[in-house]
């Protein structure tokens, strides 16, 4: 009992309802499946829907807990996802086990999107505001760019690189990993649903057991009053690059995760628009809010396959639901009546309680 | 305070901004347990002397030796390390972290977990995170603040953000404590119990404590020793008598 009302405590009320909401999901989600009342459409987005999560999450710990703009989130997914689905291609041809595999793959990705992070991150310390955005931007379009002209493939003689023009000479029994502009080709698909809640739910684990620490603490600092921080001995530019070469990792986690859900994925597919789309549910669900990064993610990426029915006016119908919920969340008067279902939702909460307690 | 060792000793301090010469030929010594005031018409270059000490500004010329360290070469970070912690004139808090939260910032270098400790929560964190929870609830307890250890530090009035300002410096184990207009906003009650505080500050911890103030009851009641500042120069150093009595003190604050 006392340990049920350490995890609804103010500290930890956010990280138990995030835990609640992942897992009442994914028994929704698969009860739906057993009883097949679920579209294979909606099925096949559950997946992608796990990646965007943990990316969005992961984005959230830069511009919510660390207040700087980033806008090279796709940019890592990239990284991460080419480098663990070659990784991936490869382990395949000596383990046998799915699994394992994919764990390889989603910790390489995690790993060279790590390196990728220190290496822009290091220059862009000193940045703030605008230039962290305009940079990062940039090394998103320059990862879609390489990555657009990368050849790479094996055969009997081993690993064959080309750049710019493909050059590679594979025999017959030869297999393109990265095919340039048309990306990964011949992927192994070996993401699940289940493993991407496993991985959503670890992802959760990190974020907020480094947000509850002296390192999470620390960052903050740094977020609401730098000179502040660094009177008390706070290292600035430590924390900084902390906060951003976690995120980038767990960027690159999650675009390996997705790439291993699809046989091709076009390095297009992470361009500056994927970028602006992780943003937009980290912005509609609320700087620092993590809940609210998981409803958005959620939200948004069902509903334009939801509203498919209304054809042309699809994305007309997408932004005016976008608008209004930035005006509903934005509106003193709209948050006033939020705030008192809220409290009329406490209060039969506490109630509930008071009776329980009188038992 | 002769008698005793100092803690802080710094000489011809000086920064120039542009051609602008904000603070010169600065000297200060402060002994281990002083209570000392700097002291000066707006302008005359107080917080620019704190800015320097805590290196927000590199001085152009001049020593810092504090704790028998040089500490003109440090980085703000090595200072605080050093043992220096100081409040702001314009409040600056963590507005958005708890009180209790802004406090543990301010104990940031006593822990030693990593992050990876942090992730696993590990003993480590957990032996470490629980002593020093313990440790700033206590000096929250000394502040009055105890009672509001979960709000938001911005949702504080306004003499109550001045004591968590106090408590989060206090928190870094400082040997000297440089408070920046604690009494500003204060209203006489306050500005009485915040004279205590200071006292007990000294006492318990038996740390120096710099402070900038222009409430003259404040300044005179609780410094043992004070200098005054005008146009970036040292005009007078004394104890408080002297200061008062002073003929040159009462030409800078009221004019000739």
């Amino acid at each position: 009992m006392r340990y049920l009302k350490s995890m609804f405590s103010s500290k930890n009320r956010a990280r138990t309802i995030s835990f609640l909401m992942v897992i009442v999901f994914y028994a929704i989600i698969q009860s739906a499946i057993a009883t097949r009342s679920i579209s294979s459409l909606m099925k096949g987005m559950m997946v992608p829907l796990c990646a965007y999560v943990i990316a969005a999450l992961a984005l959230n710990l830069v511009v919510g807990i660390l207040g700087d703009l980033s806008l090279g989130q796709a940019g890592f997914m990239s990284v991460g996802g080419y480098f663990g689905a070659t990784v991936a291609t490869l382990a395949l041809q000596h383990v046998n086990n799915e699994l394992l595999v994919l764990l390889i793959a989603v910790l390489a990705g995690a790993l060279i999107a790590a390196v990728f992070g220190v290496i822009i991150g290091v220059p862009i310390l000193k940045l703030q505001g605008d230039y962290l955005a305009i940079v990062t931007l940039a090394f998103g379009e320059i990862v879609k760019t390489i990555v657009s002209n990368i050849y790479l493939g094996f055969d009997e003689n081993g690993l064959q690189f080309a750049f710019v023009n493909d050059t590679t000479r594979l025999s017959s029994t030869g297999t393109m990993i990265i095919n340039g502009p048309i990306g990964l080709s011949g992927n192994a698909r070996i993401s699940t649903f289940t493993i991407g809640i496993v991985l959503v739910l670890l992802t959760l684990i990190i974020i907020y057991n480094l947000m509850y620490s002296r390192q999470g603490r620390a960052v903050m600092a740094v977020r609401d009053n730098r000179i502040a921080a660094l009177s008390v001995g706070v290292d600035v530019s430590k924390y900084k690059l902390m906060a951003f070469v976690v995120s980038a990792a767990l960027a690159g986690a999650a675009g390996a995760f997705y790439c291993m859900n699809y046989s091709t994925v076009s390095p297009a597919k992470f361009d500056f628009n994927t970028s602006i789309m992780i943003l937009v549910y980290v912005v509609l669900g609320g700087l620092g809010n993590m809940n609210g990064t998981i409803i958005a993610t959620a939200v948004l990426l069902i509903l334009p396959e939801q509203l498919r029915e209304f054809k042309d006016y699809r994305m007309v119908i997408y932004a005016i639901i976008l608008i209004a919920m930035m005006i509903i969340t934005n509106n003193q008067k709209c948050r006033n009546v939020l705030e008192k279902i809220k409290d009329g939702i406490a209060k039969i909460f506490r109630r509930k309680k008071g009776a329980a307690d009188h038992e | 305070m002769n008698n005793q060792e100092s803690i802080l000793s710094v000489k011809g301090l000086g920064i120039d901004f542009g051609g602008l010469t904000a603070v010169n030929k600065f000297n200060i010594e402060v002994g281990k347990t002083d209570i000392y005031g700097l002291i000066g018409p707006n302008g005359a270059g107080k917080t620019t002397v704190f800015n320097m000490l805590t290196k927000v500004y590199t001085p152009s010329r001049g020593t810092i030796i504090f704790d028998s360290k040089d500490t003109s070469k440090m980085n703000s970070i090595d200072v605080n390390k050093a043992g220096i912690a100081r409040t702001f004139q314009n409040i600056r808090l963590f507005a958005n972290q708890s009180v209790l939260d802004n406090v543990l910032v301010g104990m940031h270098n006593s822990y030693t977990y990593s992050a990876f400790d942090a992730i696993i929560r590990s003993p480590k964190f957990k032996r470490e995170e629980q002593a020093n929870r313990k440790k700033a609830m206590e000096l929250l307890e000394i502040f009055d603040l105890a009672h509001s250890a979960d709000v938001p530090a911005k949702s504080l009035p306004y003499g109550a953000q001045r004591r968590l300002e106090i408590a989060r410096a206090l928190a870094s184990s400082p040997k000297l404590l440089l408070l920046d207009e604690p009494a500003a906003g204060m209203n006489p009650v306050e500005t009485e119990e915040l004279m205590n505080t200071i006292r007990f500050i000294r006492d318990k911890f038996q740390i120096a404590i710099l402070l900038i103030e222009h409430d003259m009851k404040l300044v005179m009641g609780v410094c043992e020793k004070i200098t005054v500042l005008n146009f970036g120069q040292v005009l007078v150093t004394g104890t408080p008598d002297e200061v008062q009595n002073n003929p040159e003190v009462i030409k800078a604050y009221i004019g000739d």
